[in-house]
């Protein structure tokens, strides 16, 4: 059967009637025929504007030329020289705004689908058991790295190589940061996938000490002074839940995303574990970003009926195109411009419904999207048995807080001096959301990476 | 991987567990005040319990754990040689006494109250202003003679202990509430207090010392997951605004303490009427095996 260029080689998924009621993941990704064939739609341009919408410049026509011939291993190999951890990006860039929304295939068609092929390839090399090298000597040299999350694991992971000695302090008792506390199993498989990538971690010589939260535990000038680390990375992510500071908000049955996250995905409450999780029969998420749409996807899984409550309109939908229309086939109810005010309870304190406004777009705001204004006299009240609160996160401050000369700005993130995550205090790097707020897994990773090259220059200039 | 050995196992009242605990990273740095999460076993829940005695060059914390629940109940087996497979801390702020100049805190005519298991807690306080030298009076409450914990090491610290069971059935007879304000009445002087225990009770004394203007210090125990401030089910009211209790507290300012709403928000997962509320809400998505309801469906 002829392939029709325009149009992508489609990816098998679980059907959403099924897996609205399952935890496994959704997309099943491509097989080698059709990564081939997929591959095959790429026009390996001479000036690939792909790899400029790629925040790791991944040489992704190269990657995908290797892919076309069949050769898997050189294509992971192309990519290892970028990324470290491809088998999650593959699955949780927005790709639609980055490499693909790129793609000069897009232009007239589907753009190619570069998140998928990568996906493939890295999946590839995890069942063929193919790992990163390590080709340094130990320098002797130690760094500490606080946080276990991408940005930690990819500076973790490129120190290793450059021969230093690395222990990661993780506060929780996993490691894997959002990837093990906040995406859920069915966008990004635990033990199948990110365990293997912190397993490969682990592989180049990674000490891992969880149950370590630095600011309580240790401090870093300890870690420098009395524990003889080097240099310290800081990638501690930005995992303080925001509220509305509605009336309402304490109400038993409303929770912030975190923590029904970490409730489903960290301590496995959606499965069979100790730890309870609420199962509302009608939970209203408030917010429009992936979190939102975890928490949502999550509720629904659990078997509520679930809206999404979002005071802008869809166009401004933060979250990644697959998920809302992921989201959407599931079954999960979107109310668009729409805010809450007060969340309503009964006599017993618990949730019984959520009054909102509707809201209308009115001039552009700093972030250039529209400003949503309130409807005047627009009350209504939605019945809800739980509310999931998902409006974002910033920067946990124990660790500025803690450490002498750090510096921090308004929103409280880390502030760092160059392009390579030097903070105000020597020998301290610091990367990922803890210093740019929410932002995405392959910001983090790259971070990680800058601060690594970073570190060495600033170690070996010592 | 760091293993939490159990030093020592002991079961000192009805339900009530003491563990001597390696925690090297914790002992170390560790205030009266402050608490660890525990996990017991790999797919074990987070328990948040208070640091009780430390010793610093051991390694080791004491915790006293009183049986409530399903991961509570798991603990009992626990014998010494035995380990937790998590213990993360110290969490939470240090007790504001330890914070405060010694020469202020020795002006000061001090009543700590702890209520059933809340002794345990509020000996490492006693404990430290002791070492400080400073001796404060302690009220022990208990709902009778077997649940009383800790009385000869209390005593070994404390200035003056009085012992009161809601029974009579040993010391003074009555909550604590009516053993401060007979002490107040035999003469006694207080104008910091600090009081540890059931919600409940916390609530009641705040009321009493209230009336006679002694600020009062509690340290609460909301639900916790992470216990670093990235969840919030910890978050309670305190003088009409929203704090998160692990990283905020857990010791407030008991008159402003919106202790309704942090009772009621102990029992989202809890009780049997929270239990029965729980199913009645989930209906046919109950989904068993959280142990909230006994495991039975
Ligand atoms: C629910 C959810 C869904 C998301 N979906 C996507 C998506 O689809 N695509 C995408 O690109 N991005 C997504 N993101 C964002 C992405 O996950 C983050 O941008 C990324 O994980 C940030 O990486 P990080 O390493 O900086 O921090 P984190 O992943 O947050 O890791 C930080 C780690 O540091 C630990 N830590 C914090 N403080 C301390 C301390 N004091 N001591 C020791 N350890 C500490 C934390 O416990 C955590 O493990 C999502 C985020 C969430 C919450
Ligand atoms: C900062 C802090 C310090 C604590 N220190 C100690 C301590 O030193 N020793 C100790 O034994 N416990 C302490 N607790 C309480 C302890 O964490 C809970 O008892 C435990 O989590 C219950 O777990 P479970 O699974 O056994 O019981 P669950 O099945 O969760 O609950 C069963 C019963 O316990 C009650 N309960 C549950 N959680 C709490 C709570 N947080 N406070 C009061 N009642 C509760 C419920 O109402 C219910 O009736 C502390 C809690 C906090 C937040
Ligand atoms: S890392 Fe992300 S942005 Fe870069 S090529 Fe892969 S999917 Fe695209
Ligand atoms: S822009 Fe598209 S077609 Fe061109 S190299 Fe990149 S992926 Fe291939
Ligand atoms: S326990 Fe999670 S924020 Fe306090």
């Amino acid at each position: 059967m002829a392939q029709d260029m325009l149009k992508r080689v489609p990816v098998r998924e679980q059907e959403p009637q099924v897996r609205a009621h399952n935890f496994d993941e959704v997309c099943y990704g491509y097989n080698e025929s059709e990564a081939v064939a997929e591959a095959a739609r790429c026009l390996n341009c001479k000036n690939p504007r792909c790899v400029e919408g790629c925040p790791v410049n991944i040489n992704i026509p190269s990657f995908i030329t290797r892919v076309k011939d069949g050769n898997f291993e050189g294509a992971y190999a192309v990519i290892s020289d970028s990324s470290t951890l491809p088998a999650i990006c593959g699955r949780v860039c927005p790709q639609e705004t980055q490499c693909e929304g790129r793609c000069i295939r897009g232009i007239k068609g589907e753009p190619v689908a570069i998140g998928k092929l990568e996906r493939f390839v890295a999946d590839y090399a995890m069942h063929k058991g193919i790992r990163p090298r390590v080709t340094a000597e130990h320098n002797g040299k130690k760094v500490a790295v606080i946080g276990s999350g991408p940005a930690g694991l990819a500076c973790a992971g490129d120190l290793l190589k450059l021969g230093y000695d690395v222990t990661i302090f993780e506060a929780l008792h996993k490691a894997g940061g959002v990837l093990v506390y906040g995406i859920p199993e069915f966008r990004l498989p635990k033990d199948a996938v990110v365990q293997k990538e912190i397993d490969n971690i682990r592989a180049l010589g990674a000490k891992i000490e969880t149950d370590v939260v630095i600011g309580k535990s240790s401090t870093i000038d300890e870690l420098m002074a009395e524990e003889g680390f080097d240099a310290v990375f800081i990638g501690s992510g930005a995992g303080l839940p925001r509220f509305m500071h509605i009336p309402g908000e304490n109400a038993n049955g409303v929770f912030s995303a975190n923590e029904y996250l970490t409730r489903s995905n960290l301590m496995g409450a959606f499965a069979d574990s100790p730890t309870p999780i609420m199962v509302g029969k009608k939970v209203a998420v408030v917010g429009g970003g992936n979190v939102a749409m975890d928490a949502a996807r999550t509720a629904l899984r659990l078997g509520a009926e679930v809206h999404i409550i979002y005071r802008r309109s869809e166009s401004e939908l933060p979250a990644r195109a697959e998920e809302v229309h992921h989201a959407k086939e599931e079954g999960i109810v979107f109310d668009f411009l729409t805010n809450p005010t007060e969340i309503l309870t009964d006599d017993n304190g618990w949730v019984s419904g959520i009054t909102c406004v509707r809201m209308q777009l009115g001039e552009p705001d700093e972030s250039g999207r529209r400003r949503p204004e309130v409807i005047e006299g627009s009350e209504f009240t939605i019945e809800v048995d739980s509310v999931i609160m998902a409006l974002g996160t910033a920067p946990n401050p124990l660790i500025s807080s803690t450490t002498e000369g750090l510096e921090t700005n308004r929103r409280g993130c880390i502030a760092t001096v160059d392009d390579y995550g030097a903070t105000a205090k020597e020998g301290v790097f610091a990367g990922g959301d803890a210093v740019s707020g929410a932002a995405t897994v392959i910001l983090a990773m790259g971070a990680g990476r800058k601060a690594a090259e970073g570190i060495h220059r600033y170690l070996c200039g010592k | 991987m760091t293993m939490y050995r159990i030093l020592k196992a002991a079961e000192i009242a009805e339900n009530i567990y003491l563990y001597d605990v390696e925690a090297p990273r914790v002992a170390r740095r560790c205030m009266p005040g402050q608490f660890v999460i525990v996990r017991a076993g790999d797919d074990g829940e987070r328990i948040p319990l208070t640091i009780c005695d430390y010793d610093r060059q051991k390694g080791s914390i004491t915790l006293v754990v009183q049986v409530v629940g399903a991961s509570t109940y798991g603990m009992r087996s626990l014998a010494s040689g035995d380990s937790f497979t998590d213990v993360v801390g110290p969490l939470g702020k240090a007790s504001d006494l330890c914070e405060m100049p010694i020469e202020e805190l020795r002006k000061k005519h001090i009543v700590f109250i702890g209520g059933g298991l809340g002794t345990a807690p509020v000996y490492p306080q006693v404990k430290w202003l002791h070492e400080h030298g400073i001796d404060a009076d302690v009220i022990i409450g208990a709902r009778s003679q077997s649940l009383v914990i800790l009385e000869e090491e209390m005593k070994a610290v404390a200035g003056n202990v009085y012992v009161t069971t809601d029974d009579g059935s040993y010391g003074r007879s009555g909550m604590v509430t009516k053993c401060l304000e007979d002490l107040i009445a035999e003469g006694k002087q207080y104008d910091h207090c600090v009081c540890i225990g059931p919600m409940i009770m916390m609530k009641f004394t705040c009321l009493t010392t209230k009336k006679y203007g002694i600020h009062t210090v509690v340290s609460l125990n909301p639900i916790m997951v992470d216990g670093t401030g990235m969840c919030g089910a910890c978050r309670v009211t305190v003088g009409s605004k929203t704090m998160f209790a692990c990283v905020d507290g857990p010791e407030f300012d008991g008159h402003l303490v919106d202790f309704d709403e942090a009772m009621k928000r102990t029992q989202i997962y809890k009780t049997a009427e929270g239990r029965a509320y729980l199913m009645a809400k989930e209906g046919d998505t109950h989904h068993g095996g959280c142990g909230c309801c006994g495991g039975d469906n």
